[in-house]
């Protein structure tokens, strides 16, 4: 087998769900298994399934939704999210970090919690104003 | 205004709406702008939001505002606009009943039962879950099981965290937003269970909640038991057959100290209920005219209390009509009544509003009873007579179906019943 074949067969098919509408098609992306480049999409009824499947496959991005303690607010935690979406594995790991902070009311909505100094582009905002109690 | 002091509240409004969350808010803005120059809202909870102010996730807007938008920041932008609106807003003030002369009743802790008079009314009480009670589940009666619309409201506003390792029951959005939530505040989830052969929550909601975080669904499968003393030890659930039967031979035990119940909503409707409103057995909320209005005069109701709605934005859309008629009928220009009754037909579990006008143009939400591929809405004569037909890829009883419907469409029918169906098509492409 030449190195051209080999690297030619050595795809890996990976199955999604799209989310894009309520049919739910059971989408296939076979990608190379060095570059992890897709090689064909199969399974989608309609483009942004096959969009959907590239983008989940190479870049899965989340938007982070959680909360924050917060001292002398109208409730007891905020709720905060990231600004734009971040990478998916990252998801976890900012939330675990947000659990330890604790900020005070009156907090301004949209009011920047956290910044990851060791990921450019990782804010965490207020999604809300808290008035103090 | 926003306050929790009665007295700050004038003695008559031309509108009183009971209900703080989107759609009161919503119909708030919109009796402003249609005639109604004195409006309060009123909601027993600690500030206006309604349930929006503890569904933190994403998901709201993208109809309403073009944007896809947190629950809070959609609460915080309608609370926004009915003060720009110049609209009085009474928090921790519990409406306890409305008498034929339309005279609200209200509880607060700072002033006991006061009285304020209004021209119309508007019923925007939301739903609240089904419990644990509603479905029956066999066993002990432990502390740690909980509807997870009251875990959400724990979680997210209080900061408690309801056990270590939990069992989801029903896979409505509600249980797989729970799913992720809790996963992303360390507790474990064991797993979600599903009475139905599908799930009912959004896909989004099966890849981001569960999928994410390697949770496993259990579709035709269900919890047959709760075990415990003081507190939940476990559960056993079982797969079910094709009758619905759970197969004990193919139980087992789940360990698990805590069990949420994610088993759907229902409209909150005791007030109305005292009000004698009209009902309908199938939404379980009150039957409305196309203005929204209830079975008496001056009285209009939208959002969950009419009928469970998927997205928020709808609710928007309904609660503007609602209020719309409301200061049109404080103003005396209410359109014309209804001359057409929708009857839900085949495969169609109910539409709202329950009647029409061959004049106006309408939107009708429906909802199917069971999910089919490509099919047809149509509307009929009660005989079968085609009055309209129009195609959709797919139904799902989990997602409310909207029907715009123009004068021009009914422009041939002139009976007064019209039913609606949505039929299977044999598939012939898009
Ligand atoms: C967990 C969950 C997740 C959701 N996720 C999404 C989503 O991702 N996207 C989306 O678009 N939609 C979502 N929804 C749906 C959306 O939030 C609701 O459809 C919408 O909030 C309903 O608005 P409402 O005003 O009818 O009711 P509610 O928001 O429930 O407001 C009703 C208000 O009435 C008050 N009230 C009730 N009775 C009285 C009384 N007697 N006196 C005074 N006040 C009273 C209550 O305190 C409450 O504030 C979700 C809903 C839930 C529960
Ligand atoms: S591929 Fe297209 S049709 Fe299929 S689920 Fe995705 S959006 Fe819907």
């Amino acid at each position: 087998m030449s190195v051209e074949e080999k690297h030619a067969t050595d795809l890996i098919t990976v199955g999604y769900l799209c989310i894009g509408c309520p049919l739910g098609c059971r989408l296939e992306v076979d990608a190379d298994t060095i570059t992890n480049a897709v090689v064909e999409v199969r399974g989608y009824s309609c483009r942004r399934g096959k969009d959907y499947a590239i983008q989940e496959h190479t870049a899965p991005m989340r938007l982070v939704t959680t909360t924050v303690a917060v001292d002398a607010g109208l409730w007891a935690r905020l709720p905060v999210r990231s600004r734009t979406p971040v990478p998916k594995d990252k998801v976890k790991a900012i939330c675990k970090h947000l659990r330890s902070i604790r900020v005070t009311a009156p907090v301004a909505s949209g009011a920047i919690i956290w910044v990851d100094d060791r990921e450019p582009g990782i804010e965490i905002v207020a999604s809300r104003a808290m008035p103090a109690r | 205004m926003i306050t929790a002091a009665p007295r700050h509240l004038r003695a008559s409004y031309d509108v009183v709406i009971v209900g703080g969350g989107p759609a009161g808010l919503e119909a708030a803005v919109a009796a402003r702008d249609n005639g109604a120059a004195h409006v309060l809202v009123v909601d027993r909870d600690q500030e206006a939001g309604g349930i929006l102010l503890q569904c933190i996730h994403s998901g709201f807007g993208l109809h309403r505002f073009g944007e896809e938008l947190t629950g809070p920041e959609y609460a915080q932008r309608v609370v926004a606009s009915t003060l720009e609106h110049d609209i009085d807003v009474i928090a921790d003030a519990y409406v306890l009943d409305i008498d034929e002369r339309r005279r609200v009743k209200l509880m607060t802790t700072q002033a006991g039962v006061s009285l304020v008079e209004a021209r119309a009314v508007v019923l925007a009480m939301g739903a609240r879950e089904r419990t644990r009670a509603a479905i029956r589940i066999p066993g002990t009666r432990p502390a740690g099981i909980f509807t997870a619309g009251l875990a959400q409201r724990l979680v997210n506003l209080y900061g408690l965290l309801p056990g270590r390792r939990a069992v989801i029951l029903g896979s409505g959005d509600i249980g797989l937003i729970m799913a992720r939530r809790l996963t992303l505040e360390g507790i474990e989830v064991a797993g979600v269970f599903e009475i139905m052969p599908y799930a009912n929550g959004l896909n989004r909601n099966i890849v981001q909640c569960l999928h994410d975080f390697d949770i496993p669904l259990h579709l035709s499968t269900t919890v047959v038991e709760i075990r415990g003393q003081n507190r939940v030890e476990g559960v056993t659930v079982a797969p079910l057959d094709e009758t619905l039967q759970p197969r004990l031979d193919r139980a087992w035990d789940i360990p698990c100290d805590t069990l949420l119940v994610s088993i759907g909503l229902i409209p909150e409707n005791e007030l109305s209920q005292q009000m004698r409103l009209r009902f309908d057995s199938a939404t379980r909320g009150p039957v409305v005219s196309s203005a929204m209005e209830c079975s008496r005069d001056g009285i209009f109701a939208c959002g969950n209390v009419v009928h469970i709605h998927d997205l928020v934005d709808f609710v928007s859309a309904e609660a503007m009509v609602a209020g719309r008629s409301a200061g049109q009928y404080v103003a005396g220009t209410l359109p014309r009544p209804d001359n057409v009754q929708l009857q839900p037909g085949a495969n169609v579990a109910y539409c709202v509003p329950h009647t029409i006008s061959t004049e106006r143009e309408h939107t009708v939400y429906l909802r199917a009873r069971k999910p089919l591929d490509a099919c047809t809405l149509q509307l009929t004569e009660p005989d079968g007579t085609p009055v309209y037909a129009r195609k959709l890829r797919y139904v799902f009883p989990a997602e409310m179906v909207n029907l715009k419907l123009r004068p021009a469409i009914l422009q041939n029918f002139h009976g007064s019943i019209l039913r609606v169906n949505i039929v299977e098509r044999a598939t012939e492409g898009e």
